[in-house]
């Protein structure tokens, strides 16, 4: 276990489990990217697949959205929470086994994604594809994610517990009972197990637990590292302690409720469709309470922007995060709904608060920290972050873009219909006018991976330079 | 839904909206008491590793959408049902509004369907406006598995030819149409086995007059008579009361690789054609007969 000092007053941190956690973040960020760069190309050259099974854009889909979302933000996630938690608590992480337990399980996990879901096994729930023992073991890790977490808060040597704790608090218990609820099925055998649910009540399940590892996973574990790494890469204050309370508590207690919004115009009765749908409405203030907060975090020191990328990427992740929960809101309205339903806008939702917001903030906050947990005064080259950056924000933008166009062109091509009250258009029409936006899509997310790449050179190089001089400790604690 | 998950959709409702509410005025703070001399906010006088938290008010025009929301909130679920039980003050159903923009629809498509009675099938399928309309509810209803242009794909019949699995007719097409068709063909791997089905294989490339093993032909002729000719009969020319494919001819609706023709003996095929009278009325299945009609007969 290398346990270092980081300053002499401070006690010894665990950095060993927040390095591992950085490292494979860069790993899955590339792979995951990959492939759902793949998919992205299949969509335009169905035959890419080869007529082989493990290839097929249906198997590959759920990998590329687990691959991303729990190895690539997850890894993040574990990162930065072990990280934040003993610098804001002055407090070493408790039980260093297990918390090392939670890495080496966790890896465990995302291989068998790797490997069962391209093998077909799965149970079909969007984002909790992986089988009944996968989930078990999902579980178990993540109980030990709890106690580690809660346990070294129990133990910190300051008097409130900070901000980005509340939310990777709150994002840890949320998800602990969400995937208990929403996986709870009866295996038949070892790779086959059916849902404790049926019919509408299953679909209601699931979207609760989807829509909530978007509230939780990958907002409120997001905003915790948010609340960390932008005021102290800004050298800023937090913008108001009391919007946090008040967002903080309004985002947790009404996220649970905008599952339905998923379910719109379908047998879901028409109260909880109600009830998805204005809870949603009131999503967004809470939701831009925290981009309000981190944006204004940077008043008195915009002029930073124009040196440093890592604080840009930060920033740009939260305008991001905005525009998203912008987004979300309006699409959770049943009559905007009816027509953004089942097109490529929910895809370009999606992406904007994947790409914009999950991927941007991450990548932000593993540049601000790869250098403080290897000991190096800064980054390889400042340069390749800004290159990254822009190739970053370029892809997303594209994305979005060409997802919207065919969204709305898809939705509106659906619905009109001729004066015999025929459809005007067949399906296959509304895929021919998307071809262009799957161009556009595929460059874009190309952009987004080429930038994941050099971020792992970057990083590689980083690790492999000279370190920082150990006698001289201000200039330790300067790149903290 | 009974009354006590009513009354608790509505009270975990309320709790959630009133508690929402609840942090958001006790946490509002329009006036700042005493400002710092250098003109900062005031700070909480936490620091974690380093960072410090001003105590900033929450933003005027936050607030307000905040409370906005929370508003429209309230006005919705008067108006629309979603607190348990209660209909709402409009009485809107999902259900309702669909029904309501069916009866609509009905009336206002009627009048373009009614222009077509009194013609016949014959006469509907020279027509040009019931063509283009009939193209239309082909492109709808029909294209997704007999293809746009009417040309079938692997397991589903080419519409364009002038070979009928039940006939040709405008009324065997309408009755195709209205009442689906459901085509089976059995197994035979159990009953004249692997030889049998290659036996039986060469025969059928002989009736095509295609190039055979003629000594397993011979075989697969006196296999074919005692279990194939019931329905594809004596010649193997088929037979539409039944849905039998005529075997000499060049079509193939499961692939015409030996391989295939194999599994299709061995295993057997069933072919469902849906009934669209469920979805389609008189009129429209109508027209879509004299489209399907014109497109062999062009």
């Amino acid at each position: 276990m290398s346990v270092v000092s980081l300053a002499n007053t401070t006690p010894t941190y665990n950095i060993r489990v927040v390095k591992q956690f950085a490292i494979m973040t860069i790993v899955w960020g590339v792979v995951g990217m990959l492939v759902g760069v793949i998919l992205a190309a299949e969509m335009i050259w169905p035959d890419l697949n080869m007529g082989i099974p493990w290839l097929h854009f249906g198997r590959l889909r759920p990998l590329h959205t687990n691959a991303v979302i729990f190895a690539f933000g997850g890894c993040a996630l574990f990162s930065s929470s072990y990280y934040v938690v003993q610098k804001t608590c002055q407090a070493r992480l408790i039980l260093p086994g297990l918390a090392a337990f939670t890495f080496w399980g966790w890896q465990l996990v995302i291989v068998a994604a790797v490997i069962t879901l391209p093998m077909g096994l799965t149970t079909t729930k969007e984002y909790a594809e992986l089988e009944w023992p996968i989930d078990i073991l999902i579980t178990v890790v993540w109980l030990s994610y709890a106690v580690v977490f809660f346990g070294t808060i129990a133990k910190r040597q300051t008097s409130h517990i900070y901000v980005a704790n509340w939310f990777f608090g709150a994002f840890i218990l949320s998800i602990a009972m969400l995937h208990v609820v929403n996986s709870a099925a009866i295996p038949v055998s070892l790779f086959k197990s059916y849902s404790v649910y049926a019919g509408t009540i299953d679909a209601m399940v699931q979207w609760w637990y989807g829509h909530n590892a978007v509230g939780f996973f990958l907002t409120a574990g997001f905003l915790g590292m948010m609340y960390y790494f932008v005021p102290k890469q800004a050298g800023r204050p937090v913008y108001s302690y009391r919007l946090s309370i008040v967002h903080f508590w309004a985002l947790v207690a009404v996220y649970v409720w905008a599952g339905p919004h998923h379910l719109h115009y379908s047998a879901l009765p028409d109260w909880a469709q109600s009830l998805g749908m204005v809870m949603s409405l009131i999503l967004l203030a809470p939701s831009w309470g925290g981009m309000i907060n981190g944006i204004m975090t940077l008043s008195g020191a915009w002029g930073k922007l124009r040196t440093d990328p890592t604080l840009r990427f930060l920033v740009v992740s939260l305008s991001f995060y905005g525009m998203a929960t912008f987004e979300g809101p309006m699409m959770a309205i049943k009559t905007v709904n009816a027509l953004s339903h089942n097109t490529d806008w929910t895809i370009g939702h999606v992406h904007s608060g994947a790409l914009g917001w999950v991927a941007m903030i991450s990548i932000g906050s593993m540049y601000h920290l790869f250098p403080v947990l290897f000991e190096k005064p800064k980054m390889y080259s400042i340069k390749l972050i800004n290159t990254h950056f822009w190739l970053a924000t370029m892809g997303t933008v594209l994305y979005i873009a060409s997802m919207w166009v065919n969204g709305i062109a898809q939705g509106l091509m659906w619905r009109a219909f001729n004066t015999d009250g025929t459809l005007t258009y067949s399906f296959a029409e509304s895929i021919e006018v998307s071809m262009p936006g799957y161009y556009v899509r595929l460059l874009g997310g190309g952009m987004f991976l080429l930038g994941m790449v050099v971020m792992a050179f970057n990083v590689w190089m980083t690790c492999r330079g000279p370190g920082i001089t150990r006698t001289d400790d201000r200039q330790a604690t300067a790149t903290v | 839904m009974s009354t006590f998950w009513s009354l608790w959709i509505s009270i975990i409702t309320i709790i959630t909206t009133v508690g929402v509410c609840w942090v958001l005025l006790s946490n509002r703070k329009v006036v700042v008491k005493e400002k710092p001399k250098d003109g900062e906010a005031p700070k909480t006088g936490h620091v974690y590793d380093g960072i410090e938290e001003y105590d900033n008010p929450l933003p005027g025009w936050w607030f307000n959408m905040f409370v906005g929301t929370v508003v429209f909130t309230i006005i919705y679920l008067v108006l629309y049902p979603g607190m348990g039980n209660f209909p709402g003050v409009l009485g809107w159903t999902s259900d309702g509004q669909w029904q309501e923009q069916e009866k609509k629809a009905e009336v206002r498509f009627e009048a373009v369907y009614a222009t077509f009675d009194g013609l016949s099938i014959e006469e509907l399928s020279v027509n040009p406006e019931a063509f283009k309309i009939g193209r239309r509810l082909f492109g709808n209803n029909c294209a997704v598995c007999h293809g746009s242009d009417g040309r079938g794909s692997y397991g589903f019949p080419n519409l364009t030819d002038d070979d009928w699995l039940y006939g040709g007719t405008p009324e065997a097409i309408e009755a195709s149409i209205t009442h689906g068709r459901s085509g089976m063909m059995p197994g035979w791997a159990a009953a004249i086995g692997e030889e049998g089905v290659n036996q039986v294989t060469e025969y059928l490339f002989k009736l095509g007059d295609s190039e055979h093993d003629a000594k397993l032909a011979e075989g697969g002729e006196k296999v074919f008579a005692s279990f194939c000719v019931a329905c594809h009969g004596v010649g193997g020319e088929g037979n539409q009361a039944l849905g039998a494919p005529n075997l000499t001819d060049d079509i193939w609706l499961y692939g015409r690789s030996p391989e295939l023709i194999k599994t299709t003996i061995r295993s057997g095929r069933q072919g469902l054609m849906p009934a669209q009278s469920e979805q389609l009325r008189e009129s429209k299945i109508r027209l879509l007969t004299a489209y399907v009609y014109s497109l062999a007969h062009q």
